[in-house]
């Protein structure tokens, strides 16, 4: 909307409008103009549009990285057909999936998301009490706010001392609460997935998310609460029907980029405090093309692999597009 | 009313005060077990606050003793245990004073309400053991000279750091620095020439920044790391801020912020002799100063924070940024919390620091790339 109104604008002022010679002046000023956008347009070139077309490219290719370039056999879709086909049992006839680890790692990327709507409404609940004019509450936000910014890899390597099973301190915490049988948190393959939610949870609750809340509550007029007031609400009614509602495009906003960054993150907490393991109990989808990347050196498959999470991702941002306005009015 | 109001208040803190207190907790564990001797670090049941056990040297034969805490007639008494015989400690009590010197056998073991109980119980004091910081800065050594590279026949010697922690954190602020820098400069011509300037092919190129913004990263990854390879970069200093330095959401962010500068002073820039360069330099830049320190801020933290992308291209110790260094710290001492945890301090420390500095500024960056992004 915004750029429109600045396009109608556009310069008007007369020595651009109609010089003695337009048409070289127009050629002076898209050159210029080329100037500007050279140094970002190369490297975006080069860097991203490129690589892109290239993942595609390479999906269809396989090649160890490490022979010459030469060596690449092009296989067509059949790294495509070996992550995502099925083939029957020749024995039982049953249905299997190619890769039954493949449908597992997309599990546990999407167990792990568990912690987004958890983390969402104590983000919520954080930002409506900090919202509150309350004496001390700034210190209080900054608090909620340190461990966002920590360095990622320096609070894997602390979670990993809190997680370890003897000397950690939240089996210490569970042992003093009179709970004997404590979890191995990293070391059980049921236990790894809830304990990087649990770290999550920790980093992110007081983080971005909690901030856009206050922000959203620092724009709901006055007058609605005190309409609400007069109306006889209490607190609990003026939550559900001012709050609520006026947070519902804060709320749709934080839960699509949550989603959508949710396929595309906790690879640092994996790497360093997991590696993935148990029993690839948290290998996620990201941290799968990594290891087939830059492990086993399969970049075709690895390519494939990106190219799924990618049509992943942008069915969602396209879900967003088309129905993420409705369903923001419609939800709440 | 008020009373509603104060109740409030106070449900308010409670739960904020917990909630608080769980984002410190951790930390606060991390910064004492980073100053625990490994005895402590290593103690079971574990201790939150870095004790040690107290010792007593003997003045007859010059022996390191260990202290317990005893009774001794019904009180409290500090004793040194000088030997242990058929489940009998013979101790020598040092305090309190009127019972000092006094040399007794006590038992291992005595009935309590609950079962057998230990006589003896470990007297432990408070000891910071600060040596862990800098034991853990000089942990890693470094074998090779520190910047040295050739550019043709052009041959850089190099520096020589012997500390790992050094060089990472020169690493780290070089890559970050120039990264930050070069974001920025590139990312504001490019966003002035979309929002700005008129051109042929202007809205197709900006459609295609656009539809490349959601690209997952490690979609490029692959090729990227390929090219990388083909022109010899991997394990340099360009494979780290070549690929970072052209970004199409900063861009995106710039414009968004470019296009609300009033279109009457850059008119009134034009009519006083400006050619595009100058109101770039005059009129834009100057105006749209929170939106390029917004923009800095998050260059500067994401690039300082990175690992996935270190991890792939960097193999030469001398070259890792910093949280790599400490990835690969962590691998060589996985079992020496107490180094890790100081390691750890050593890293997140200034970044807390910087945070608590600027956090009034930081916040509302967040707000206004999350926003408009």
């Amino acid at each position: 909307m915004h750029d429109d109104q600045v396009r109608k604008e556009q310069p008007t002022i007369p020595s651009m409008a109609g010089g003695t010679r337009p048409r070289s002046k127009a050629l002076r000023q898209w050159a210029a103009a080329y100037g500007f956008l050279l140094p970002n347009l190369v490297g975006f070139l080069v860097f991203t549009l490129v690589p892109v077309i290239a993942a595609m490219l390479l999906s269809f290719v396989r090649w160890d990285a490490i022979s010459p370039w030469r060596q690449a056999q092009w296989v067509g879709l059949s790294n495509y057909v070996e992550i995502l086909g099925f083939h029957r049992d020749p024995t039982t006839g049953a249905l299997l999936p190619n890769d039954d680890r493949f449908w597992y790692y997309l599990y546990n990327t999407v167990y792990l998301m568990l912690g987004i709507p958890i983390g969402m409404a104590l983000s919520l609940v954080t930002a409506l009490l900090l919202n509150r004019p309350m004496r001390g509450v700034v210190l209080f936000r900054t608090v909620f706010f340190i461990p966002t910014v920590c360095s990622a890899v320096a609070v894997a390597v602390l979670w990993r001392w809190i997680y370890q099973p003897d000397y950690g301190l939240l089996n210490e915490a569970l042992r003093l609460a009179g709970i004997e049988n404590t979890p191995n948190w990293l070391g059980d393959p049921a236990w790894a997935k809830p304990a990087l939610i649990l770290m999550g949870l920790w980093v992110g609750v007081g983080g971005y998310n909690c901030v856009l809340y206050l922000a959203g509550l620092q724009n709901i007029p006055e007058e609605m609460y005190e309409a609400a007031r007069l109306d006889g609400a209490g607190w609990w009614a003026r939550l559900r029907h001012v709050t609520w509602p006026l947070l519902a495009p804060t709320t749709f906003f934080i839960l699509v980029t949550s989603i959508i960054s949710g396929f595309q993150g906790f690879f640092v907490s994996i790497h360093i405090m997991t590696a993935g393991g148990p029993a690839g109990s948290t290998t996620t989808l990201l941290y799968h093309i990594y290891q087939t990347a830059f492990v086993y050196h399969e970049m075709g498959r690895a390519s494939a692999l990106a190219m799924i999470l990618f049509a992943i991702v942008l069915v969602l941002t396209l879900l967003n597009w088309r129905y993420g306005r409705e369903a923001a009015q419609v939800m709440f | 009313m008020k009373r509603a109001l104060i109740f409030g208040n106070v449900a308010a803190y409670t739960v904020l005060g917990i909630g608080g207190a769980t984002m410190l907790v951790p930390l606060v564990w991390m910064v004492a077990t980073s100053l625990k001797d490994p005895s402590a670090a290593m103690s079971f049941p574990p201790e939150f606050l870095p004790r040690i056990h107290e010792t007593w040297r003997n003045p007859t034969n010059g022996e390191l003793l260990p202290l317990f805490w005893c009774d001794v007639d019904g009180r409290r008494a500090k004793v040194a245990r000088l030997r242990i015989f058929k489940g009998a400690a013979v101790v020598r009590v040092l305090e309190p004073p009127d019972l000092a010197r006094r040399t007794l056998t006590v038992p291992l073991t005595r009935e309590g309400p609950h079962g057998a109980v230990e006589t003896l119980r470990p007297a432990k004091r408070l000891y910071f053991r600060w040596a862990n910081y800098p034991e853990a800065w000089h942990a890693i050594q470094l074998e090779r000279p520190w910047m040295a590279f050739r550019i043709g026949r052009w041959e850089c010697p190099g520096i020589h750091i012997r500390d790992g922690f050094l060089a990472f954190y020169l690493n780290s602020l070089i890559v970050t620095v120039i990264v930050t820098l070069g974001q920025l400069f590139t990312s504001s011509l490019a966003a002035f020439a979309f929002a700005r300037l008129r051109f042929p092919g202007r809205d197709g190129i900006f459609l295609g920044y656009l539809a490349t913004i959601m690209v997952p990263h490690v979609v490029t990854m692959i090729p990227v790391f390929v090219l990388l390879r083909w022109l010899r970069m991997i394990d340099t200093y360009w494979a780290m801020i070549l690929p970072l330095m052209f970004s199409a959401y900063g861009t995106f962010l710039l414009r968004q912020f470019f296009l609300s500068v009033p279109q009457d002073l850059e008119d009134a820039a034009r009519l006083d002799g400006c050619g595009p360069w100058d109101v770039y330099r005059r009129v834009i830049l100057p105006l749209s100063r929170p939106a390029l320190a917004a923009l800095g801020t998050f260059v500067f933290l994401g690039t300082w924070n990175q690992f996935m992308w270190p991890l792939i291209v960097m193999n030469s110790t001398e070259k890792m940024p910093l949280m790599l260094g400490l990835y690969s710290f962590m691998g060589q001492y996985s079992a020496e919390w107490h180094y890790l945890m100081a390691a750890s301090v050593m890293v997140m420390g200034p970044v807390i620091l910087v945070f608590l500095i600027g956090q009034r500024y930081f916040v509302q960056g967040v707000v206004l790339s999350g926003m408009k992004g």
